[in-house]
């Protein structure tokens, strides 16, 4: 008889499906957070397993600074057409109306209105009880400890203190009204085994992920992608860069890494040699000291 | 001692590393020790070692080092978060962290050794295959090592490793090792913990944690890591019961009903006849259906949907099983409780129990004893306070489909939540459907005060607050009595007479100011009360002697 046993990827797969049932199941209106990026493709796809043969029973929403990459717009549209799921965009209209940038305002700022607002504002617009995201514990320190079930208040607001234990996968659901919370089903995926998923399943994914000459601007330690317009500062000029992005965001804030790693093989052999956690190049994590712990004490995911 | 990278080679034919690494197996572990016995900087070399930690972390480990170790890196500083988090005002809770090597991926249940251990500890070890206890060699055995070993055995984890911890400062010597893996062990065989593996290591500077060291001679067994590696895990799911706790419908069109879930334990295969609780219905496998395709069988833990050959209805909360070997449905069952609250659990409270997909309400309905976890000793309670752990009686409002924790850790377990506040008050392990009671005859009075949790009351509201007996039964059904609102009856006298001795709660809200005289005649002037508000009428209620469970304890398990 062959041993019965799961591969990790299986392990994780199940454990991340049995999540996402159990949330379509006990909420009312859930959500899904759609990046664009590598993780979240990762979670449509373990979405579309769960349901399967049936379509995934809740909308996807995507947050839409307008300073993405050209090319996450254009996946974005082709990709949720071609799985039949339902696509909600929001932006922050008025803050850009009104002028918000990050050449402007500065990172902080321009997140917390283009982004941790915009989120808010969206979760409450839509009524939704739930919302998913694809944030794992291995990215940042402060993620550590957090559930897979993190509860807000009315606000949205996250409460360290005030968080509940998780035993077995006995996930305690119940909310009082104008209180939500975000689900993580990839908790315990690690960024080596997203990526070895991607590879395992065929993910499509943007192709920003893979190393090709880039118009990019190099400021400091940072390559910068050239796109809405960058102001330019004296001295600088556009040059062409064989990089690719490890994770993405804003334009601005998504720093580059110089790569020549252009199919998923090479990307995963970068990732054993070289050994820097993802967010190290984004601005955003490193503006201010703790800052994904402030930031999501705000309501960012 | 020098480093040694454990991870691929560095310049790795990376489809070679993919095919190796695709097939490897997920350990879980908890570690569990207090702030000095070198927890953080085994988990840090362990990280370390196995490149589980990212170049900038260690930069900034590299300038935040203080005390060098002897590769002048501190290692502890990659996890210790500690102190941080106190200045931050954050709970001190279970972190976890991941590495892996060509053999295993590895999930740590990183937990505190001292504050709200209990509780951290309960939580870190429910999914864990494996515990890491420390010990330090100089001090040996201490409360909080047994604490730690009974607290994983009581979650049933199936492999326990006591890391014998800084032999460096006692000489590598074989005696101070032998000494503490005798004493230890003469303290877990009171306690049935199952696979028990003693390593001698220095977590400062590596000894038996990736490679056998030179420095203990004497001693045969594996490194930590290597141990970790190969511990074998296979064996330690339930692949004998098949359980299938439904969690989801899929309904896409009238031509495909699926049912969707995660197999507890067992195996199920297509064309298996199954029989479907609680109604008790039998049918057969169709089709076990995944994104890939049919499958011929799932195991536990596959997440997959199942699809019967008849129609039979089922909703989230059934569970299939195989028709010559079905688990437990009953109300009542004993069970051993991690209490996770500041407010303490107390016998006929009422609580929502989760378990696999149900939830309903349920009630301790006595406390048997608490379990000292420092000397084991059972001891009579009233009350479960925070960290407290206890065997209890509980009573839930419908059956419960249910298997003993140490035969099934995933039927066999619950947590229990506050219907007010929705906070998840414990954790529950359950040893054994209750045996009935015995009694015989009519039911008593006191029978029925312990099954409901409360003594009967009639409230009578002013005359015509018809509204307010809405909004007082609501706030009281909510808080878990069982209450009634007695409208327009035939007999004023008689309604109330029949729901006191039913035991309930009863709320009038009469017609006139004569109804008053009326009720105090026909009704025992303890079980009347007058409320003029809501606040008055939760008032009364709560003045209502609670029954006391009888006071038992101090006998065996």
């Amino acid at each position: 008889m062959p041993d019965r046993i799961l591969s990790h990827l299986r392990a994780l797969e199940a454990e991340s499906i049995h999540i996402l049932r159990e949330v379509a199941a006990e909420f009312e209106r859930p959500v899904m957070l759609y990046s664009i990026g590598k993780d979240s493709s990762v979670m449509v796809r373990l979405a579309q397993k769960a349901f399967h043969p049936g379509p995934i029973p809740f909308p996807l929403l995507h947050v839409d600074t307008t300073y993405k990459f050209q090319e996450m717009t254009e996946f974005r549209d082709r990709f949720c057409a071609e799985i039949g799921v339902k696509l909600i965009v929001h932006t922050n209209r008025q803050a850009i109306d009104e002028g918000a940038s990050p050449f402007r305002l500065g990172t902080q700022k321009c997140c917390g209105l283009l982004k941790t607002r915009a989120l808010l504002d969206a979760l409450s617009a839509g009524n939704f009880d739930a919302a998913f995201g694809g944030a794992r514990r291995d990215e940042e320190k402060s993620r550590a400890k957090e559930r897979v079930y993190s509860f807000r208040d009315a606000f949205g607001q996250w409460d360290p203190k005030n968080q509940r234990p998780e035993l077995w996968s006995l996930y305690n659901s119940r909310l009082d009204k104008g209180e939500s919370i975000r689900v993580f089903p990839l908790s315990n995926w690690t960024e080596l085994d997203v990526w070895h998923y991607i590879h395992q399943e065929s993910i499509p994914i943007v192709p920003l992920y893979f190393a090709k000459l880039r118009p990019m601007v190099v400021r400091g330690g940072a390559v910068i992608p050239m796109e809405h317009n960058m102001p330019l500062l004296p001295g600088e000029a556009p040059q062409m860069v064989m990089c690719r992005m490890r994770s993405l965001g804003c334009t601005y804030c998504t720093g580059a890494i110089r790569s020549e790693a252009d199919t998923l093989p090479k990307i995963i052999e970068e990732m054993i040699q070289f050994r820097r956690s993802e967010r190290e190049n984004r601005v955003i994590d490193h503006d201010q000291e703790g800052s994904m712990e402030i930031k999501k004490r705000e309501g960012y995911f | 001692m020098p480093v040694e990278r454990l991870s691929p080679d560095l310049n790795p034919d990376a489809a070679e590393w993919l095919e190796a690494t695709a097939q490897t197996e997920l350990l879980r572990f908890t570690t569990a020790g207090s702030v000095d016995d070198g927890k953080s900087t085994l988990i840090g070399r362990l990280l370390y070692d196995s490149k589980g930690v990212y170049e900038d972390q260690l930069a900034s480990v590299r300038k935040a080092t203080r005390n060098l170790s002897t590769n002048g890196l501190d290692l502890s500083l990659l996890t210790d978060g500690l102190r941080a988090e106190r200045e931050q005002g954050i709970t001190i809770d279970v972190a976890y962290r991941y590495f892996s090597t060509p053999r295993r991926k590895f999930i740590i249940a990183d937990t505190p050794g001292h504050e709200q251990y209990t509780r951290n500890m309960a939580t870190g070890a429910s999914t864990a295959n494996l515990a890491v206890i420390l010990i330090d060699a100089r001090y040996g055995v201490l409360p909080q090592s047994r604490r730690h070993a009974f607290l994983a055995t009581l979650l049933g984890i199936p492999h326990l490793v006591v890391a014998i911890n800084k032999m460096d400062l006692m000489e590598f010597r074989e005696d101070v090792f032998a000494r503490i893996r005798d004493e230890f062990g003469r303290f877990v065989a009171q306690i049935e913990a199952r696979d028990i593996t003693y390593i001698p290591i220095s977590a400062l500077d590596g000894d038996n944690v990736v490679n056998r060291s030179p420095r203990t001679p004497w001693y045969e067994g594996p490194a930590l890591l290597e141990h970790l590696e190969t511990v074998p895990i296979a064996r330690d799911l339930n692949l004998t019961d098949l359980r299938f706790p439904v969690q989801y419908v899929i309904r896409p069109n009238l031509d495909f009903r699926g049912f969707a879930g995660t197999l507890a334990s067992g195996v199920i295969h297509k064309g298996d006849a199954i029989t479907v609780l609680p109604s008790g219905r039998t049918s057969r496998v169709k089709s076990i259906v995944t994104w890939e395709g049919e499958i011929e069988e799932a195991f536990a833990p596959m997440s997959v949907a199942v699809c019967l050959e008849d129609e039979i209805d089922i909703s989230r909360g059934d569970m299939l099983a195989l028709p010559d070997n079905l688990p437990h449905a009953a109300r009542r069952f004993d069970a051993t409780v991690v209490w996770m609250n500041q407010k303490p659990l107390e016998p006929n409270r009422s609580y929502l129990i989760k378990q696999t997909t149900q939830v309903t309400q349920a009630r301790v309905r006595e406390i048997r004893y608490r379990i000292d976890v420092n000397t084991l000793e059972h001891q009579a309670a009233r009350r479960l306070e925070l960290n407290a752990i206890g065997v209890v009686s509980v009573e839930a409002q419908r059956p419960l489909l249910f298997d003993a924790y140490r035969k099934n850790r995933f039927t066999g377990s619950f947590i229990l939540i506050d219907p007010i506040t929705n906070e998840t008050m414990g954790a529950g392990m359950i040893l054994q459907a209750a045996t009935p009671q015995g009694a015989a005859g009519p039911v008593t009075d006191g029978e029925r005060r312990l099954a409901r949790g409360h003594a009967p009351l009639a409230i009578c509201l002013p005359p015509g607050q018809v509204e307010l007996a809405w909004l007082l039964e609501r706030r009281l059904f909510d808080h878990g009595y069982t209450v009634h609102v007695i409208r327009q009856p035939e007999s004023l006298r008689q309604a109330v007479r029949t729901a006191l001795g039913a035991g309930l709660i009863a709320i009038v809200a009469p017609a006139g100011p004569a109804d008053w005289e009326l009720l105090r005649q026909a009704v025992p002037a303890d079980q009347l009360v007058r409320a003029e508000n809501v606040q008055q009428g939760m008032e009364a209620v709560a003045r209502l002697s609670r029954p006391e469970a009888p006071l038992t304890g101090g006998e065996g398990i």
